[in-house]
């Protein structure tokens, strides 16, 4: 869809800063793209590769290799039931396969009405409370079809608007910090001189 | 039955309801230790607790993060930590706890080890999919950074350090430490070859670099406020301090809890009322899996082995990560090995063929017994292909391949079919798993029986 918005270029350069090579903000930098469009829009990538001094073949290359980059839009609530082995052991494939009939969805796929996704995904470290899924990457634990179908309820009335933002948000809250990394190098053996 | 006790080191703070926050950190005694390391004691005297302590890396290989530091090359700048939370083993489950509940503890932690290699920047690295724990760390750095617990100089002395919180995007196979570098420099996430990619000799932008593990870190808070020793006292001598397990699957209360390391046994964490409290329906282990999915499966006659690293080596296996997952005697034990070896499959980064064929040949094979396709000449494929991969099919793993994901996927395997052999040989006969064992993908029933 879109290059980054001027808000999300600040930003950027916020991330860009922190560190002591520009490359190393492309992920974080994917994920401002994530959020804005709600999946990587193509612009979206050209307009990193030239905030990185990349090319955009290099953008994509990384992006690529990771799974919650999309490329194309998604639901604006993506569901991730977590079907390895500590949920499997207690009933992840019935969670599953009821969320895939309640929303007439299989996995991989979205709704007609742009609302929902779903995806089989492996461990999401929540194996104390299996079975367990992420909506947009915040947990839901023990979940029963029941809780299920409610949940489905709430998100489309609204009434988890607070809690769950759209696709592609991660943190709410994001570092503030700025650092001028440029000269970061001789300042640590300045530090070090000292001693 | 009586369970070894020990002080709750780095879980305190999980029932603090501002525990996270940095006014909830200080008032339970936060940054004490950071300000006791810079104003008393030298980088070397941090140093030497850390190594005093013991204390064996929690990310899954375990090796000792005092010895680890001590490989920095002297006088090589700069040089960085960075901090691995990308836990996504399946079955682990600590580092999310530590990072969103007590998010001051890890940043206390990593700018006390900062003070002691005499690195001035940390990357912390969160993986992609902990929305709250980023949030978590985001909000700590902030307060940090605005109370000058980080940055420059520290409480007011000569000693300044910036971290940076970064996160991943979904990829297990950044869990390993040249491949976390990878991504940290923007890359895809494929290990490097050690040599010469040793981490703390040419790392993060081919510079000498430290990884640590979450909870490793989030010790040292502990062990420079009360001495090394008094944190290896807490434990066994081969494994010491307080260790964080989580224990899932066919359990009554499964549960994350941090107990002596190194005494407290198996039968203890799965029976004990203060932990899982029984298996699940009064019925009895089949397997477990004790330290990941990348770990050999250990069966009832380890229960009473104690939670001990040489221990469990010796016994063909490893801790690993701290994530034990039990199965209880209904468990589909061809469809559990198929799950964990089609996680292999799916986060192979492809770069040794090994791996990225070997993976997902051993998926496809034992699909097709499951769907009932299963032929006769199939055990003896699984065991000709994993053989491919790790030569031997021996503990530890021998490997054709940069780093251990590949040889993970043969633990699966040479554990399930040597020991339940007939459930596959079942499976391949009449396409289904043998009576009183419970399929995983129908609804309810007990397939069969």
């Amino acid at each position: 869809m879109s290059r980054l918005t001027d808000e999300r270029v600040k930003t950027a350069q916020e991330i860009i800063g922190r560190f002591p090579r520009k490359k190393s903000a492309l992920i974080p930098l994917l994920h401002l793209a994530q959020e804005q469009d709600g999946y990587v829009a193509q612009d979206a990538m050209v307009h990193i590769a030239e905030l990185l001094d990349l090319a955009p073949a290099e953008v994509y290359g990384t992006a690529s290799f990771y799974e919650m980059f999309k490329f194309h839009p998604v639901g604006k609530y993506c569901i991730n039931v977590c079907t390895n082995i500590s949920c499997q052991l207690v009933g992840a494939w019935n969670l599953l396969h009821h969320a895939e009939e309640h929303l007439g969805i299989k996995s991989g796929g979205t709704t007609d009405d742009g609302l929902f996704s779903i995806e089989d995904v492996e461990c999401i470290a929540a194996c104390t409370e299996a079975p367990a899924l992420q909506v947009n990457y915040r947990y839901r634990y023990k979940v029963t079809p029941e809780a299920f179908d409610a949940m489905i309820t709430d998100l489309q009335n609204g009434k988890l608007t607070g809690e769950v933002p759209p696709h592609g948000t991660l943190a709410t809250v994001r570092q503030e910090t700025t650092t001028a990394w440029s000269n970061r190098g001789s300042e640590a053996q300045a530090q070090v001189d000292a001693r | 039955m009586s369970v070894p006790t020990g002080p709750r080191i780095i879980t305190s703070r999980f029932d603090v309801a501002d525990g996270h926050t940095y006014a909830g950190y200080v008032r339970t005694g936060g940054y004490a230790s950071l300000r006791k390391a810079l104003s008393s004691m030298t980088p070397q005297q941090v140093h030497d607790e850390v190594k005093a302590a013991e204390i064996q890396g929690r990310g899954g290989a375990g090796f000792p993060a005092g010895t680890k530091w001590g490989f920095l090359p002297a006088d090589v700048h700069p040089r960085y930590l960075v901090i691995n939370g990308d836990e996504s083993e399946p079955g682990t489950y600590k580092d999310r706890m530590l990072m969103e509940l007590d998010p001051h503890q890890l940043i206390e932690g990593i700018v006390i080890a900062c003070y002691a290699l005499n690195a001035a920047q940390a990357f912390l690295y969160v993986r992609g999919e902990m929305a709250l724990a980023q949030e978590r760390l985001a909000q700590a750095l902030n307060e940090a950074y605005a109370n000058n617990m980080v940055g420059k100089n520290i409480c007011g002395s000569n000693f300044s350090v910036d971290v940076t919180l970064t996160w991943g995007a979904g990829a297990y196979i950044v869990g390993e430490e040249t491949a976390l570098i990878e991504s940290l420099e923007g890359e895809r996430g494929m290990p490097r070859l050690k040599p010469p990619f040793f981490p703390a000799v040419k790392g993060l932008y081919m510079q000498p670099t430290i990884v640590n593990n979450v909870e490793t870190l989030a010790n040292v808070p502990y062990i420079v406020g009360k001495g090394g020793s008094e944190f290896k006292s807490l434990g066994a001598p081969t494994s010491t301090g307080m260790r964080m397990f989580a224990v899932s699957g066919h359990v009554n209360k499964p549960g994350v809890f941090e107990v002596p390391n190194g005494v407290t046994t198996f039968r203890m964490l799965f029976e004990a009322p203060e932990y899982c409290g029984g298996v699940r329906n009064g019925g009895k282990v089949k397997a477990f899996i004790p330290g990941g999915a990348s770990a050999m499966w250990f069966f009832p006659e380890h229960l009473d082995m104690a939670l001990d690293k040489p221990t469990v080596d010796k016994a063909g296996s490893m801790l690993g990560s701290g994530a034990i997952v039990v199965m209880d005697d209904t468990t589909d034990m061809v469809a559990a090995c198929w799950r964990i070896v089609r996680f292999f499959a799916r986060e192979s980064c492809g770069k040794c063929t090994p791996c990225r064929e070997g993976t997902t040949w051993l998926e496809r094979v034992l699909k097709r017994m499951l769907d009932g396709h299963g032929r006769p000449e199939d055990i003896d494929l699984l065991f000709e292909v994993s053989e491919s991969i790790s030569p031997g099919i021996a503990w530890p793993p021998r490997q054709t391949t940069i780093c251990p994901l590949g040889p993970s996927a043969v633990s699966p395997i040479a554990s399930a079919v040597r020991r339940f052999r007939h459930e596959f040989e079942h499976y391949i006969e009449h396409g289904r798993p043998i009576n009183g064992v419970e399929s995983p993908f129908h609804a309810n029933a007990v397939s069969h029986a």
